[in-house]
């Protein structure tokens, strides 16, 4: 069982990284909490696991920020209401800045641990 | 953010109930499609159940969290606490109860005396621009504040360069005649500045106009809304109307408001019935400098001037003055005094020290609310233990924790504040003589505010160090222990708690000691006279008696001494004329035989006057210690006489018979002849004398009273009779006696000696009495909370109680134990408390008479007094310990 102390460390350490992969999840169209956390598992191979005691908190924060909405919705494939998030503009123009916050960051990251291919 | 976002901020919080239960169903819905992908993995249900709150990990946490995203977590977390808190102590009523009385007397009772001291010391007088209000008097050695002259008032006004304006005030009574029934009337005699300068509208009519304050004006008067109502039924029609005052014609040009208010006790400023102006009061002492007919003043600091310069300036003014007017002002200075300091100086210490107690109280309050918080926090690690095993942090638990106990707080302020809006009024209606500016004292923003944030520290106070106690994450040793709680780390805070209490009560004790002591002494102290069965009062004498001459005055008074004397009950009457005991008197200057007259009047030594009838020293039951008192034939045809007090004659002729001697006193060409020698009298009220300067005190026969001067006497006149039985049976009887002599003559003023001495005691009285109260509150609640911390700490002992009797213990020795436990506890708070009395009792030496601050025996008899109460309230647990059944005790698990 994770200490509440751990959690905390890995959202902060998470935190905006998993924003944006929110974000870019929800860019596909609305979908519910559980659906996003699997889209991320899958599209990564299982390497990214998100964490559910992360994700939700997470939703309600961006939900909070307007950069998503949510809504209750019937489910087409079976007879149950999902809360579905969706992105908003505000939400499509916060994707937009990080992530070219993040290529920034990444290729920023990639030049110092691999100066070689620079040449 | 947009507006709307940030009104939506808020709204979330409305639809809390329905968040929350969107959030339940939102996680149920992630749990069950995670089931069903483990299920579609092949997984049984129930594993697959299991594989999904595995994976979603701790809900609680979750929801948590998700509730702080919302972002009005610490507004919820709050209200958590609240109604958490407050279910604790509904479900703990005992608890609650105790904890809220004790809290509401403590808080109640602080802000009393808050309300108290800010009401007559920390707000601004109730006039316009009050702080650079300056009380002036003259002083005049040994007096530091002396009624002033009028020629002199007038040219400080002249003079001055640093007061924008100047106010003069006398009081006076005078008949009134020709509306209704005749009678006698409190005139204020004002400079035309005194309204504007207080900042007081007349409600009807105008203030007085500079022309009006001088000699030879047309006499006008202003009257106050309370006379105005009472006597002329509040008419419009009155201004214009003309006031017949000692049968002189006043015209009436306005009325004053009553909630007009001035105080300054030590120049007897009393509200008037009416005003006048002083500069056209028709007499020859507003001409004379070296008169002081007790007139006072104040006056407006120019903007920017300091106390400092101003009394440089008028410094400045004396000198000149004594240079000018050798003869009347030489020595004679000019004091200035903030006109606050001068209404409420006199309270300043005494309310410090009482607020200092009412704060030792609340301290004590605390301790014991803290106290029994801990007990019950020691019963609760179980449930902390638990809390904490579920994820709550440590701050949270303390959080919730003081939260109960500022709520137990806040709720106990409000009661206390319900008791002290009923406590202030009592105790200002209780001795409304003892403090100045009584009608300022109210429950204002300030008290509130007050009160407020005493509750909130005192909450704060009290709680932590049970909070920080019982949410020591020892998660082990709570689970462990198990609903029994823990004995050992709590009670050494408790025990350091007792300890301060005990100490804290013992100083609160020692100062109520002292000042009991003190009073109690001063009900015994001799004044110099007999006061039992005295009555004084004053008889107005009809306006027709100043048109008489001498001789038909004299005569005038001897009748009526002689009407008094008559009525039945009455042993003796007798005429005193500018001295009543204990209310100050006239002050004379005179030489003795064999001196050389010093040159001025005012270089002269001063003397307390007394002009009496013949019997007065009978009626006082003042003893004559040498040669004779005065007789009937002690008139104006026989030689002059007088009595002097045993001072004088030690100071003024040592070592030989003052009788015989001569006497001279200003402003009398002939000389008085001492013909006997009295007991010295306690003329300033009963302290008064041991502290200020003790003026010697010169008698003289009214009747012998120059046919100059007899005039002044043919007013009114101040009598003392002594009655066969104490009460005022007689007063009816003199009454009717001295009107059956004359329609237009009144008796008025009947206050019996005894009367007059408690209410020099006022002061003393209201400290005693409250200093007395705070220490009961403080023993009472020192020993509930020392019984509370023994029968805990019994409770606790129970199985090894058990153990000790099954193993032989006697009954007795468990009691020695338990009882020896508290009586510890009880001599090291007794120790630091006496300790901490010695160092903080002098504060209250200006309540103290006769009395030392470090009085031995109010020391030890506090000490064993409370010792014992102690004691006793140990005993009770104890004997309760005492009946513990071994197998009962042992089976206590």
């Amino acid at each position: 069982m994770k200490t509440s102390k751990q959690t905390a460390d890995r959202l902060e350490l998470m935190q905006g990284t998993l924003n944006m992969l929110i974000l870019r999840t929800l860019l596909l169209g609305p979908l519910h909490g559980h659906a996003i956390a699997k889209h991320i598992r899958r599209t990564t191979d299982d390497v990214l696991q998100v964490d559910h005691g992360s994700l939700y908190p997470a939703l309600h924060r961006l939900e909070r920020k307007g950069w998503i909405s949510a809504k209750w919705e019937m489910a087409k494939d079976r007879n149950r209401e999902f809360k579905y998030y969706r992105l908003t503009p505000a939400g499509r123009k916060q994707l937009a800045t990080e992530h070219s916050k993040w290529k920034l960051l990444v290729a920023s990251i990639g030049r110092v641990m691999e100066p070689a291919e620079e040449g | 953010m947009s507006i709307w976002s940030r009104l939506n901020l808020c709204v979330p919080w409305f639809r809390r109930r329905v968040r929350v239960a969107d959030l339940d169903r939102e996680l149920r819905n992630h749990m069950d499609l995670e089931a069903e992908e483990q299920r579609e993995a092949g997984a049984s249900p129930e594993e697959a159940t299991y594989a999904a709150l595995r994976a979603l990990g701790n809900a609680t946490q979750i929801k948590e969290d998700v509730r702080m995203a919302w972002g009005f977590q610490w507004l919820e977390t709050l209200l958590q606490d609240i109604r958490y808190g407050l279910r604790q102590l509904r479900r703990n009523p005992g608890f609650t109860a105790i904890a809220l009385i004790t809290l509401a007397l403590g808080i109640g009772a602080t802000t009393a005396i808050f309300s108290i001291v800010n009401g007559v010391l920390l707000n601004p007088l109730p006039y316009p621009h009050a702080p650079r209000l300056m009380a002036f008097a003259e002083k005049l050695p040994p007096f530091q504040d002396f009624a002033i002259s009028y020629p002199d008032f007038l040219d400080w006004v002249k003079m001055n360069h640093t007061f924008e304006a100047l106010a003069a005030y006398r009081h006076t009574d005078m008949n009134l005649t020709g509306s209704g029934e005749a009678e006698r009337v409190k005139v204020i005699q004002v400079s035309a500045s005194f309204f504007p300068l207080l900042g007081v509208k007349p409600v009807i009519g105008r203030n007085f106009a500079p022309a009006e304050d001088r000699p030879g004006a047309a006499s006008v008067v202003i009257l106050s809304e309370g006379f105005w109502k009472s006597k002329f039924g509040g008419s419009s029609q009155i201004l214009g109307k003309v006031l017949k005052l000692d049968g002189k014609g006043y015209t009436v040009v306005g009325v004053i408001p009553k909630s007009f208010y001035f105080c300054c006790e030590k120049e007897n400023f009393v509200l008037g019935d009416v005003y006048t102006p002083i500069g056209s009061y028709d007499n020859q002492w507003m001409l004379d400098r070296g008169a002081h007919p007790g007139i006072f003043a104040f006056g407006r600091l120019r903007r920017g001037v300091t106390l400092q310069r101003a009394r440089a300036d008028m410094d400045g003014i004396a000198r000149d003055l004594a240079s000018a007017y050798p003869d009347s002002d030489k020595n004679v200075g000019i004091s200035l005094t903030p006109l606050k300091e001068r209404m409420v100086g006199n309270v300043e210490p005494v309310l410090l020290v009482l607020l200092a107690a009412v704060g030792f109280v609340l301290l004590i309050a605390c301790a014991n609310v803290a106290n029994l918080l801990l007990a019950r926090a020691a019963g609760r690690r179980h449930e902390f233990a638990i809390r904490a095993a579920l994820g709550a942090s440590r701050a949270r638990a303390i959080r919730q924790l003081l939260a109960e106990s500022v709520l137990l707080a806040l709720a106990g302020g409000g009661l206390g504040l319900l008791l002290a809006s009923w406590g202030t009024k009592a105790a200002v209606a209780m001795l409304p003589e003892a403090l100045p500016r009584a009608n300022d004292v109210r429950l204002d923003p300030h008290v509130l505010a007050f009160a407020l944030v005493v509750s909130v520290l005192v909450g704060v106070l009290f709680g932590l160090a049970p909070a920080l106690q019982s949410s020591r994450p020892d998660l082990h040793e709570g689970l462990k222990e198990g609903a029994r709680g823990s004995i050992g780390t709590s009670h050494r805070t408790r025990h350091v708690l007792i300890v301060m209490e005990m100490a804290m009560a013992v100083v609160l004790l020692i100062g109520a000691g002292l000042t009991i002591r003190s009073l109690a002494r001063l009900w015994r102290a001799n004044p110099g006279f007999n006061p039992h069965n005295v009555l004084t009062f004053n008889v107005a004498l009809p306006p027709s008696t100043g048109k008489e001459t001498p001789d038909q005055i004299r005569a005038s008074l001897r009748q009526l001494t002689g009407a008094i004397a008559a009525v039945p009950g009455v042993r003796a009457a007798a005429i005193t004329d500018g001295a009543f005991p204990m209310q100050g008197g006239n002050i004379v200057g005179f030489w003795a035989e064999g001196q050389p007259k010093p040159a001025t009047e005012s270089e002269m030594p001063n003397a307390v006057n007394y002009i009496v009838g013949e019997n007065y020293f009978k009626v006082m039951g003042i003893p004559i210690l040498h040669g004779r008192l005065f007789t009937r034939n002690d008139d104006i045809h026989s030689r002059f006489v007088a009595v002097i007090d045993e001072d004088l004659a030690r100071i003024y002729f040592p070592h030989q018979d003052a009788v015989g001697k001569y006497i001279h006193l200003a402003g009398l060409a002939e000389p008085f002849e001492i013909v006997g020698v009295v007991g010295h009298v306690d003329q300033n009220g009963l302290d008064e004398d041991k502290r200020s300067a003790r003026l010697v005190q010169i008698y003289i026969p009214v009747l012998q009273i120059p046919d100059q001067l007899i005039s002044f006497l043919a007013k009114t006149e101040g009598f003392v009779v002594r009655t066969q039985s104490p009460g005022f049976a007689s007063i009816e009887a003199i009454r009717r006696a001295v009107e059956r002599m004359n329609r237009a003559q009144v008796a008025y003023g009947f206050e019996s000696m005894e009367e007059i001495i408690a209410t020099s005691l006022a002061s003393r009285r209201f400290t005693m009495i409250l200093l007395a109260v705070f220490a009961a509150l403080a023993i009472t609640l020192a020993s509930i909370g020392i019984y509370g911390v023994i029968s805990y700490s019994v409770a606790r002992q129970t199985h090894e109680i058990g153990v000790r009797m099954a193993l032989g213990a006697q009954p007795l020795d468990v009691l020695k134990q338990i009882v020896g436990q508290g009586f510890k506890l009880t001599l090291i708070g007794v120790a630091i408390g006496i300790v901490g009395a010695l160092g903080l009792t002098r504060f209250l030496s200006s309540q103290l008479y006769a009395v030392k601050a470090t009085d031995p025996l109010t020391f030890i008899v506090v000490s064993l007094v409370l010792t014992s109460v102690a004691l006793l309230a140990c005993y009770i647990p104890a004997r309760r310990a005492t009946k513990v059944d071994p197998m009962v005790a042992l089976r206590h698990e």
